[in-house]
């Protein structure tokens, strides 16, 4: 029986406030409290509540032949706890269901897999533990920020003991073959890919609401129609897309609701489709070959690849300056600068940074609270100048009293080697 | 007089110095009718204006009345509006209303100002305003005629034929200092014009002096400097300015165009921060050329050491004066530049570009060709290294600035007024 994989991501980034520079060695808040707490209840009104409900239901009138996979980032669950509670209880019952699998990724929805491999696999565990204490479930898929995806990155994940890995179905990479079986990772043939089949999961996510589109109206029957017209050798159709794609990229009058709440009767009556999470997937299918990504990939934009976040001058002076203070800051024991850390991280405020108005200027604008690139990155800059003094001044302190708890011990040696000879 | 704008809605240096000049002259005991076209409707009530065209009024300046007993504040109905689009003079209109009587814009430097439809506009208002000043100088009684900027000299001509009085043009700024090479025609020649009918010119610099002679084509003996100098009282040094990072602070505060050299400051910036990584460069502002420098500036990898703060206002203006170790003017075209005085006021010593009128009067301040990024770079790295140095900058600096005064200017403003009326007495 072939397999409907649903797997949605769920993110939201902690905004930056307007952060000036007579700000900086002074102002240490640097996160826009009042503006993140009103997206996360803007969000959790249009899309959390209702579609977590929506899946609720659906479980419920299906038992467990209904299922989905959701990837929550950790800044998303901690604006959750913070200013909306109802969200994260709701996906504790999702969780207890056990219809939905939940998937790991980096917690700070970073790009660090591009930079430290320590720091990538700390925030993969940071996350894990995360989900555990607030879900109560174990998490044994990966899917890297964005998708993001390469060789090197597969086989950093497979080292964590991760068997399964979420990446883009990108053509460039796929060449002729379908992203519609299971891959693996070329370094490390364990890890299993699963890749996004980004025509169909465009087709609801983008596409939706685009009466320039000619198959606008997309109903549940075309979709089943197309769902049946993939040959049937092909074992996995996976589904990938944001989570805010339900009342918040397709507004509820768009009837995206609707056509969700439909659309597992239709596969159900008018085709030989299930509904997997990835992890089931990957464990009953084989993998057909491995796949070749020697530059990484991504689900953005039409190139697929990394130029939405790093690339120009811009990203790039800002992202190096901030992974240049790594070590030092995994040196020193404090919980707010390492908090500030993992929120600077978040790949978003790199996004902002972007100066690619083409094809995908429109989206990239509907998510950049900043008139222009240029502003998102003084304002950002001016944030880690900031951040850059407690760090330098917290790690001079750590110096000193490591040095002084060096010394220490010799004085206890010298006065134990003085008892001895007394 | 024939001005253009007037503290404190002003939108650049030219509304400042008619205030200083105009109270250096009442101290030198002239009379003086102050003449300006209604250019916001706010503006009453901060200086207690009553709102009418063509009538003679006091103003009531609440800190200096008595100075201004003696002058009298004509305010003629018009929306002139120096701007070439919507969207600037937006730009500029908020910064306005954020700046107070405090900023560096200057209205007369914007590029390629008066073209387009709004330039057709701005000329109707401007040929408006000559002809309420054939009126104006009808019912009022004077002796001299003294017009500030080309905006003004239309209507200063047509007071002149009106009554026949000697016409002092003021030039704070030329079609050159504003679009380099590529002058609007129309500007040039109402410029050109204003300075043949006059009697005698004023320029604020000898390099605004030179324009005059070689561009306009006017005789030597004509033209007269008097430098623009600085008001006392205002801008004290904020000693109480606490100052929140370590390092040593390098700035460049002003329009982010090309007049104003901000692009020689990134070289100099990236020069000094390969030798020492312990300043931090600051760029105050905003203007055309401000997202081509932030691209800059992260192109260097120098993004940790430079920061941008947007247009400051009125007290942040201080606020970085305040904290800065160095102030940087690079101008590639100023006719004078009053900013390095101001930072000197502040015990701020200064760099500033060869090609500024201000570094005719200043002895006290590090003085390079706008071009020149090694040698900019090197008198930075020198005031912010050699004590000695910046600490003779700051106290003589602070003694040179204070000797500046507008009862000087105007005390040779006065000595000039004399010498054409009694010239067309003669006559």
């Amino acid at each position: 029986m072939r397999a409907i994989c649903f797997y949605f991501q769920v993110h939201q980034p902690f905004r930056l406030r307007n952060y000036h520079f007579f700000d900086i060695g002074k102002n240490h808040d640097y996160f826009d409290e009042f503006q993140n707490n009103y997206i996360i209840n803007r969000v959790a009104e249009k899309c959390y509540l209702p579609t977590n409900q929506l899946m609720l239901d659906l479980i419920h009138e299906y038992g467990s032949s209904f299922k989905i996979s959701y990837s929550i980032s950790g800044t998303a669950l901690d604006q959750f706890e913070m200013y909306a509670p109802k969200v994260l209880e709701s996906f504790r019952q999702l969780a207890q269901s056990g219809c939905v699998e939940f998937i790991s990724e980096t917690y700070s929805h970073s790009l660090s897999a591009l930079k430290s491999k320590t720091e990538f696999h700390n925030q993969i565990m940071a996350h894990r533990k995360r989900v555990k204490d607030l879900l109560g479930v174990e998490t044994k898929t990966f899917r890297n920020t964005e998708l993001i995806y390469s060789d090197v990155i597969g086989e950093m994940v497979a080292e964590l003991g991760f068997s399964t890995m979420l990446t883009e179905g990108a053509k460039h990479v796929l060449g002729w073959k379908s992203p519609n079986y299971v891959y693996c990772n070329a370094i490390n043939p364990k890890l299993k890919l699963l890749l996004k089949n980004f025509r169909l999961s465009d087709d609801i996510a983008f596409r939706f609401s685009q009466e320039s589109w000619e198959s606008w109206p997309l109903t549940t029957e075309k979709f089943v129609d197309w769902l049946n017209n993939i040959d049937q050798s092909e074992e996995v159709v996976n589904l990938f897309m944001d989570y805010e794609t339900f009342g918040e990229h397709q507004w509820a009058e768009t009837g995206i609701f609707n056509f969700m709440r439909a659309l597992p009767g239709q596969v159900f009556s008018h085709s030989n489709f299930s509904f997997k999470t990835p992890h089931e997937v990957s464990t009953e299918c084989q993998p057909v070959a491995a796949i070749h990504v020697p530059t990484p990939i991504s689900w953005a934009d039409e190139e697929r690849d990394l130029t939405a976040w790093l690339g120009n001058d811009l990203q790039d002076d800002a992202f190096d300056n901030l992974y240049e203070l790594k070590e030092k800051v995994r040196q020193i024991d404090d919980f707010q600068i390492q908090v500030d850390w993992r929120y600077l991280q978040t790949s978003d405020h790199f996004y902002y940074m972007c100066t690619k108005w083409f094809s995908d200027g429109d989206v990239h604008k509907y998510f950049n609270p900043y008139g222009t690139p240029y502003d998102a990155f003084i304002n950002y800059m001016n944030v880690l100048s900031d951040f850059i003094i407690r760090v330098n001044n917290k790690y001079i302190e750590h110096q000193i009293v490591t040095k002084s708890e060096e010394k220490k011990p010799e004085k206890k040696n010298q006065k134990s080697i003085k008892t001895r000879q007394a | 007089m024939f001005g253009w704008e007037f503290p404190p809605h002003i939108t650049g240096g030219l509304g400042t110095a008619c205030l200083g000049l105009t109270k250096g002259l009442l101290n030198n005991d002239v009379e003086v009718i102050f003449v300006i076209p209604k250019v916001y409707g706010d503006e009453t009530k901060e200086i207690n204006l009553v709102n009418a065209s063509d009538v003679r009024i006091d103003i009531h300046n609440k800190i200096h009345e008595d100075h201004w007993k003696n002058i009298s504040y004509i305010e003629v109905d018009s929306i002139l509006v120096p701007y070439s689009t919507p969207e600037q003079f937006y730009r500029i209109l908020n910064e306005q209303q954020q700046c107070g009587e405090h900023t560096y814009e200057n209205i007369y430097s914007l590029k390629y100002n008066f073209s387009g439809k709004y330039g057709e506009n701005l000329m109707e208002e401007v040929a408006r305003y000559a002809l309420v000043a054939t009126e104006i100088a009808q019912k009022q009684q004077f002796d001299v005629i003294h017009a500030h900027d080309w905006l003004t000299y239309p209507a200063a001509i047509a007071a002149k034929n009106a009554s026949n009085k000697p016409l002092i043009v003021h030039v704070h700024a030329t079609e050159f200092d504003r679009s380099g090479e590529h002058v609007n025609q129309n500007v040039y020649d109402i410029e050109r014009r204003g300075m043949h009918e006059a009697d005698k010119i004023i320029t604020v610099s000898n390099f605004t002096r030179q324009i005059v002679i070689d561009r306009y084509n006017i005789h030597p003996d004509k033209v007269v400097t008097v430098h623009n100098a600085v008001d006392l009282y205002k801008n004290q040094k904020d000693s109480t300015q606490e100052k929140y990072v370590r390092e040593k602070i390098v700035t460049f505060m002003g329009r982010v165009t090309f007049q104003k050299g901000p692009d020689y400051f990134v070289e100099a910036a990236y020069k000094v921060l390969q030798k020492d990584k312990n300043v931090r460069f600051v760029m105050a502002g905003s203007g055309d050329m401000l997202n081509k420098m932030i691209k800059r500036v992260a192109e260097l990898r120098i993004s940790k050491y430079f920061h941008f703060t947007g247009f400051l206002k009125g007290g942040d203006v201080n606020r970085m004066f305040a904290i800065s170790d160095v102030y940087v003017m690079p101008s590639v075209s100023e006719p004078f530049g009053i900013s390095p005085l101001e930072a000197m006021r502040s015990n701020v010593p200064v760099v500033i570009s060869k090609q500024s009128g201000v570094s005719e009067v200043l002895h006290h301040a590090l003085k390079v060709d706008f071009w020149d990024i090694d040698a900019m770079a090197d008198s930075i790295y020198g005031l912010l290294h050699y004590n000695a140095l910046s600490k003779m900058f700051i106290s003589m600096g602070k003694s040179e600035v204070e000797s500046l005064k507008w009862d000087n200017s105007a005390h040779r403003v006065k000595e000039i007024y004399l010498e054409v009326t009694a010239n067309k007495e003669e006559l």
